[in-house]
């Protein structure tokens, strides 16, 4: 095939994103186990790409969790999504931007359902009336975050401070994506790359100097599942799909994972200690694991913030030995230390997984 | 004690990098004809012991074929020897032949 004819093929797995004037919505998980995540996205938005964005704090849960458990019925979800669109239609934004792959897959169904049944759209109007006396409009562009961090990849390139490189070697490090499987498995069209190029993740990779590794199990899912995990008899299957991932991508000595899932980024992290529990099997070098950046904690890196300001001690595989490679100066002390510079306690160490 | 209250669930992988391909080779070299099987099921539909367990002639040969042994030698003892399979056989299968291949090397292995 000739480049026009990949070109123009490559075209049909683009999608539109906004500009500028993000309305934000908060991830459950995210902000939970990664809090600094979503503060770097903001201050990246705000202070570095000079983009309007705002984050409302009346925004709730989608209930995605509850729904994909069955325990929260669609019309609940359908009203409180709706209530979402009308705190952005009050704010006087029409671009809506969730840092929840959960979120971006129901806000994505539920548009969907509604573009295919008008009267259902009618009904979760009526429902939202009666209970907040609110009215909405639907989003005009819906982005994952982490599509918009892939829109402005070079102009982050551009005000790098560090590249995803080894500085002693000069070698390009080895990135392993995982994209969320609500982000482009249920609407291959709302992805960048669909569900079988992925590219929103590597894209950034590479625009920021690192290598993106193109494993076997690349597409598989990390176990998440909802189900799968929250009944503890499933675990045992939750962790099995993570461990798949790992074994796929470990001969290729990833220097670290990247996930725009705000679960999986969690999951992939926390599942390399449960194995190590379990077995004593560990895939980073030298017996600590395979380190796991979001693409916020990635870009903020790059971009030269604090590894501890942005919450890399929130993991439990120990980011040290990247950002050793990376160049990235760190004051060991100060990790388990809050913004006052009082101790917050050191957790436990593992058995077997080598932590610094 | 189990701590977690859960273990890590055996992937259902079929491993080709991994699984042990001497078997295969062993009833390649024994049963040639084997190599000639189009895995249309007929041995199966026509199985006495079929009928009576879980035997799967040809899912038999598939397991050999992808090394899965262990599973091939659990199923492999409740063939009758009948040789029903063979009448009905559209590619001239020695399918007799082959049961008697695999339990050679088996029982050789052991």
């Amino acid at each position: 095939m000739d480049l026009l004819g990949k070109q123009q093929i490559w075209k049909e797995y683009q999608k539109e994103i906004a500009d500028d004037n993000f309305f934000y919505a908060r991830s459950c998980i995210r902000q939970t186990f990664f809090p600094g995540s979503e503060w770097a996205y903001l201050d990246i938005l705000r202070n570095k790409l000079h983009k309007n964005v705002v984050d409302d704090p009346r925004h709730t849960t989608c209930t995605g969790i509850g729904y994909h458990s069955d325990v929260v019925p669609v019309e609940t979800i359908m009203t409180v999504v709706a209530r979402h669109f009308a705190l952005m239609t009050e704010a006087g934004y029409e671009n809506l931007t969730p840092s929840c792959i959960t979120s971006f897959g129901i806000y994505t169904e539920i548009l969907d359902t509604w573009e295919h049944h008008p009267e259902i759209e009618e009904k979760i109007r009526e429902f939202l009336w009666k209970a907040t006396q609110r009215e909405f409009k639907k989003p005009r562009n819906l982005a994952h975050t982490s599509d918009i961090i892939y829109k402005f990849r070079n102009e982050i390139a551009a005000q790098a401070v560090r590249l995803l490189k080894d500085v002693h070697t000069g070698r390009p490090l080895r990135g392993v994506d995982h994209i969320g499987c609500h982000y482009a498995k249920m609407f291959p069209s709302k992805g960048i790359g669909g569900a079988e190029f992925p590219a929103v993740l590597s894209g950034m990779i590479e625009a920021w100097g690192g290598e993106p590794v193109d494993y076997p199990e690349r597409r598989h899912c990390c176990g998440f599942g909802f189900r799968n995990y929250l009944v503890m008899a499933n675990r045992g299957f939750s962790v099995a799909n993570s461990k798949k991932k790992f074994e796929s991508m470990q001969p290729y000595e990833p220097d670290f994972i990247v996930a725009n899932c705000p679960g999986c980024a969690m999951f992939l992290d926390k599942w390399q200690y449960t194995i190590s529990e379990m077995e004593g099997t560990t895939y980073g070098k030298d017996g600590y694991g395979i380190p796991v950046l979001t693409y916020e904690e990635m870009a903020a890196l790059v971009l030269g913030y604090d590894p501890w300001e942005i919450g890399l001690q929130m993991h439990q595989v120990s980011v040290e030995p990247l950002l050793d490679k990376m160049g990235v100066s760190y004051d060991p002390d100060k990790k388990y230390c809050n913004s006052r510079g009082e101790s917050l306690g050191k957790p436990q160490c593992p058995t077997y997984l080598k932590v610094k | 004690m189990n701590f977690w209250g859960y273990s890590i669930s055996e992937a259902r992988v079929v491993n080709y990098d991994k699984n042990d391909k001497a078997f295969a080779a062993y009833l390649a070299q024994k049963a040639p004809s084997s190599k000639l099987c189009i895995g249309c099921g007929g041995c199966t539909a026509t199985c006495t012991a079929g009928n009576l367990t879980e035997f799967n002639i040809r899912k038999l040969q598939m397991l050999v074929k992808r090394g899965e042994n262990e599973e091939a030698r659990k199923s492999l003892y409740k063939c009758m020897l009948c040789g029903k399979c063979l009448l009905v056989c559209p590619r001239g299968v020695d399918t007799r032949k082959m049961i008697l291949a695999m339990s050679e090397y088996i029982h050789r292995q052991s």
